[in-house]
């Protein structure tokens, strides 16, 4: 259910960049959901393969996922670590200090289109 | 002949089209000189129990206009109603939160002029109604004591996003294990600019330091 409020998020995004580029056509989209998006993959397909069929522009696209795994940088020793193995208190000098360096991207990074 | 397939970069968020749309909305409130608040929670967290007070209580004060959003039924509305607010009952049609656009559609309906303050109180979730910019000038989330003190780590961006907390039901506060000092560094190391006020709209604990949030952030936003 998140999935498809995304979707449908993701569709409005795309038929703006299509009016903006005059295409009729989107044949491909690729997409780049980080590891702590919130966004779960397969669901993220399933909705779009359903909500697709209802889109002209969209209706007959390739949906690519590129993942982009989760790394959070340490505020207090420099280092990073990936995030979804530690979590948020760093593994090398054990302080909370840290943030999200990447991982919550949730971003069309690129269409085909005629 | 076929048009040739041209390939373009957009490196944009999906977010991006609904972050527009919030954007010229709350300049347009801004130019009409009402605030417009967005408030967040989990279901059961007290949202329209407080706003039920808060409307008792400022209803000398100020226009205040509530707009309800839920996936079905209309049981909000009529209980704000009941305590003077000027009330409508969005229906989200299944989906788990409010975006810009269904938020100017509601405004319109509710129609926001000569208002101080319209309130949303979106969907019960502590997750999607994060991502969607409605386009409101404040967001407020409320986390009630039952819920526990590591929602913050959980839920991380809503707590992220939030320019003020409200931890809901303190009455409550002996019966469980929620450590107030825990919450407090949870919701630092998320977001160290948001504020937190404890209240109960039961007891009347708290309430006048919400209520002079409220009349802050309606002053300001008039300013």
């Amino acid at each position: 259910m998140h999935e498809l409020g995304v979707v449908f998020a993701a569709m409005d995004t795309l038929d703006d960049i299509a009016k903006e580029n005059e295409l009729t056509r989107i044949s491909s989209v690729t997409m780049r959901l980080g590891e702590v998006s919130g966004i779960l993959e397969d669901y993220f397909a399933d909705c779009w393969h359903w909500a697709q069929k209802k889109n002209d522009l969209l209706r007959d696209s390739e949906l690519k996922i590129e993942r982009v795994d989760a790394v959070t940088v340490c505020n207090d020793c420099g280092r990073t670590y990936p995030t979804v193995e530690y979590g948020r208190v760093c593994p090398y000098c054990g302080s909370d200090q840290t943030y999200l360096l990447r991982g919550n991207e949730v971003e069309i990074k690129e269409i085909e289109g005629c | 002949m076929q048009d040739p397939i041209k390939v373009i970069e957009v490196k944009e968020s999906v977010f991006s089209n609904n972050d527009r749309e919030a954007e010229a909305l709350r300049q347009r409130m801004h130019d009409a000189g009402t605030m417009m608040i967005n408030l967040m929670s989990s279901p059961g967290a007290g949202k329209t129990t407080l706003l039920s007070a808060t409307t008792r209580a400022l209803a000398d004060e100020m226009n205040i206009a509530i707009m309800e959003a839920d996936v079905d039924s209309d049981v909000d509305a009529h209980t704000v109603q009941e305590a003077g607010a000027k009330a409508i009952q969005l229906h989200t049609g299944g989906m788990c939160h409010l975006d810009a656009a269904m938020t100017e559609q509601g405004l319109a309906q509710l129609g926001f002029e000569g208002q101080d303050l319209v309130v949303i109180e979106n969907v019960g979730n502590l997750i999607c109604p994060a991502e969607f910019d409605t386009g409101a000038g404040k967001k407020v989330m409320i986390l009630s004591v039952p819920e526990g003190d590591d929602k913050p780590l959980k839920y991380p961006l809503m707590f992220e996003v939030s320019d003020l907390v409200l931890i809901s039901k303190i009455d409550t506060l002996s019966y469980f294990d929620f450590d107030k000092q825990k919450l407090e560094r949870n919701v630092r190391l998320r977001n160290p600019n948001a504020r937190i006020i404890y209240l109960s709209a039961k007891t009347g604990e708290g309430m006048d330091e919400w209520l002079d949030w409220l009349r802050e952030a309606v002053r300001e936003w008039k300013a």
